[in-house]
């Protein structure tokens, strides 16, 4: 029976299989993940594996009670939606059961729905995030500090003192006076989702999906430099009101966004002029949203916003037919 | 055709939402609670049946050119008299409906009825019509309003039952009306096809 | 069947009149029942508000007024409530004040003080504002709310959100809401302090 499925697009022209890509993209993750525990000890711990789990069971009995196909949670997929939703939420306490309804969402609403992986318009794990910032704004936007509460597995109050707003909310609640060091934006040591918070282990995350060819750079270039630029011309403008380009694009979402969620083979243009105006919608709605929108971060939206597109994208620019 | 088959007809056959898709519009905003849900559909269906009854005896009287204006001003009162005795006698269900009344004149189910079915058809039929096909807008619009108000604010008709947990608000706002509509629909349908083989 | 009638002019304006003239009357009589209870419902959604918002226990009656407060926007009018008790001393005032700028649009609320400015109590009267987030203002400003606003004097206590240096707790995750319910309430002081307005 293997021999005959065909598989979903992404169809790849080398040996390489979706699942082979999938579970590179897992590695990839894996030093995100390694951070976000660092700085958000067990509770990061506890929502990765409840996400990840519950995406994987919510594949699984789709498939086997609803659609009745063969499954396919040994692709990988639905841990890479798992995982990139787990670095989607705030580690607090009440995130490791909220999670859980998530993950349904963007399984069963993200994906399944559409029929599965290769043919979902939008990125799940991006379809389950919103979902959750629409449905629980408090919850999704209590932030615990990093590097505090590592191991306690006590529901901790939410008060003032156990949680520190993300540098973006506290620029759009006071200004850019309230910026902090470029370098804790560089290494994660802030307020923030999960994975959001270190450039760094993303870059490094991001460099080996590179070398591994299975993402281009087009995207994540295009996406971070429309942003850096058009955030620096604010900037120009008027330094008292804009954040400065460099924190721009170390804050918030844009660095996971670009690297792990804009890529997104599934939902992203073929080609790389497609990819290219992908990217720099992706980074001009992010700051667009950021700086005028009533949500403090805006990549999530943007993405999501850019993958409504990709089909007219793909019409525009449509990858070369090899026979005439 | 008989009573029997006008009354299946509205209530699951042709139901206005579930399988003719009409009237989107209130549906999907005000139905953020089962109570909303239940007087807007309670609204129309009045509206539907005396139209229906009205239009239905005009029927022969109303020139074909004219006749599409003919039955809007007849829905047009019938609405205005329900939003004014609504303003006037249950203000608080007017409170959270009040935007919402007047825009049963343009609800495509009410002039839908009268274009296809009462203006061919009996007086005692139409209001049958009418009524049962209002009867299904109202039940689908519980249904809905149920649905949303359970996940959105974790309460049954405004009895809470979660404490003090808070609900999913997305399914009181529009996109979780929207992903409710299609869901319960889908599950429908997957019903009345799963009953008709 | 019977037969239809024919689409010459002389029917089509005879239909047309004859039914608009049908319905006109039957609007007039259903407006002659109705006119009565919805403006009574009117005001006494007015006089209701008023009632909860003015200090409790107190015989007084009301004068009604209008003064015009400037705002953010420039200068409006609002409606100004003095409560007199019977040997002409003002008891307290409620002002019928409202913000432009609240998450979902415009904010009203009728504002309560007693004599000495203190509020007494508010009522929101129309706020578009997101379900389970900026409409918790109903409750949240309440004596047994969390950002509590009553008994509180605009004049000593400075009421504004706490993270813009005030003693005022935002609602959970809607500043915008709360800075709108901030806004209305010092509109609303603004018409409390000022002298006799424009008589109703």
């Amino acid at each position: 029976m293997k021999l005959l499925n065909v598989s979903g697009s992404p169809h790849v022209h080398s040996d390489e299989s979706t699942k082979k890509i999938m579970w590179r993209v897992n590695l990839a993750l894996v030093p995100t993940f390694i951070v976000a525990i660092a700085f958000f000890g067990l509770n990061a711990l506890l929502i990765s594996l409840v996400s990840v789990a519950s995406c994987v069971l919510f594949q699984w009995l789709i498939e086997k009670f609803i659609l009745k196909t063969p499954s396919t949670i040994c692709d990988g997929s639905a841990v890479v939606t798992g995982l990139l939703l787990a670095f989607n939420v705030p580690a607090t306490r009440e995130m490791v059961l909220l999670v859980i309804i998530a993950a349904l969402v963007a399984i069963g609403v993200g994906k399944m729905s559409f029929g599965g992986l290769g043919k979902n318009p939008f990125n799940p794990a991006l379809v389950g995030r919103v979902f959750m910032l629409i449905s629980f704004p408090v919850q999704m936007t209590t932030w615990p500090k990093p590097g505090e509460n590592l191991f306690s597995m006590v529901s901790t109050p939410t008060s003032d003192a156990t949680t520190g707003a993300t540098p973006l909310g506290l620029i759009k609640e006071n200004g850019v006076q309230a910026a902090g060091q470029v370098w804790d934006y560089f290494i994660g040591n802030i307020g923030g989702s999960l994975g959001e918070v270190s450039a760094l282990a993303i870059l490094i995350g991001a460099i080996y999906l590179l070398c591994r060819r299975i993402i281009t750079w087009h995207i994540p270039v295009s996406f971070i430099g429309t942003a850096f630029i058009f955030s620096g011309i604010l900037w120009l403008c008027d330094k008292t009101v804009f954040l400065d380009p460099v924190s721009t694009i170390l804050t918030g979402g844009i660095m996971l966004g670009a690297c792990f969620m804009a890529t997104d083979m599934v939902t992203s243009p073929m080609t790389k002029a497609g990819q290219l105006i992908f990217g720099f919608g992706c980074g001009l709605l992010t700051i667009i949203i950021r700086n005028w929108g009533n949500y403090p971060e805006g990549v999530s939206f943007a993405i999501l916003l850019m993958n409504a597109v990709t089909p007219l994208l793909n019409r525009w620019f449509k990858p070369k037919r090899f026979a005439n | 055709m008989k009573a029997k088959d006008i009354i299946k007809n509205g209530l699951i056959k042709e139901n206005p939402i579930w399988v003719l898709v009409l009237g989107m519009c209130p549906t999907l905003a005000t139905t953020t609670s089962a109570i909303n849900g239940l007087c807007m559909g309670l609204a129309t269906t009045f509206v539907l049946m005396c139209s229906n009854v009205v239009i239905s005896l005009l029927k022969s009287v109303v020139p074909d050119k004219v006749r599409i204006p003919c039955f809007i001003v007849v829905i047009a009162t019938f609405v205005t008299i329900v939003q004014m005795v609504m303003q006037g006698f249950i203000p608080d269900l007017y409170a959270s409906l009040g935007l919402f009344i007047p825009l049963i004149v343009v609800n495509c189910i009410v002039l839908g009825r009268a274009e296809a079915f009462a203006s061919k058809n009996n007086v005692w039929h139409s209001f049958l019509d009418g009524l049962f096909i209002g009867l299904g807008f109202t039940w689908a619009l519980t249904l809905l309003g149920i649905v949303r108000e359970a996940l959105g604010a974790g309460s049954f008709f405004g009895v809470n039952f979660i404490g003090g947990a808070d609900g999913m608000l997305l399914f009181i706002l529009a996109p979780g009306g929207f992903l409710c509509l299609g869901l319960l629909m889908a599950l429908i349908n997957h019903i009345r096809s799963k009953s008709k083989s | 069947m019977a037969k239809k009638a024919e689409s010459t002019l002389k029917n089509m304006l005879l239909s047309l009149t004859l039914i608009a003239l049908v319905a006109s009357l039957a609007l007039a009589l259903v407006n002659n029942v109705t006119k009565g209870p919805i403006e009574k419902v009117n005001q006494e959604k007015v006089a209701n508000a008023i009632k909860k918002v003015l200090p409790e226990g107190i015989e007084y009656t009301i004068n009604a007024d209008t003064v015009s407060v400037t705002t953010e926007k420039g200068p409006a009018n609002v409606m100004r409530y003095t409560a007199v008790d019977a040997e002409g001393n003002t008891v307290g005032k409620a002002i019928e004040s409202f913000d432009n700028n609240g998450f979902g649009g415009k904010l009203t609320a009728m504002v309560g003080f007693d004599a000495e400015g203190n509020i007494s109590g508010y009522e929101i009267l129309g706020s578009s504002e997101t379900p389970g987030l900026g409409a918790k203002a109903d409750k949240w400003f309440q004596k047994d709310g969390k950002g509590n606003v009553i008994g509180k004097n605009p004049a000593n206590d400075n009421l504004t959100v706490s993270k813009d240096g005030g003693n005022v707790d935002a609602i959970t995750g809607s500043t915008i809401t709360s800075r709108a319910f901030c806004r209305l309430v010092a509109t609303a002081y603004d018409a409390f302090k000022q002298e006799k307005g424009e008589q109703q």
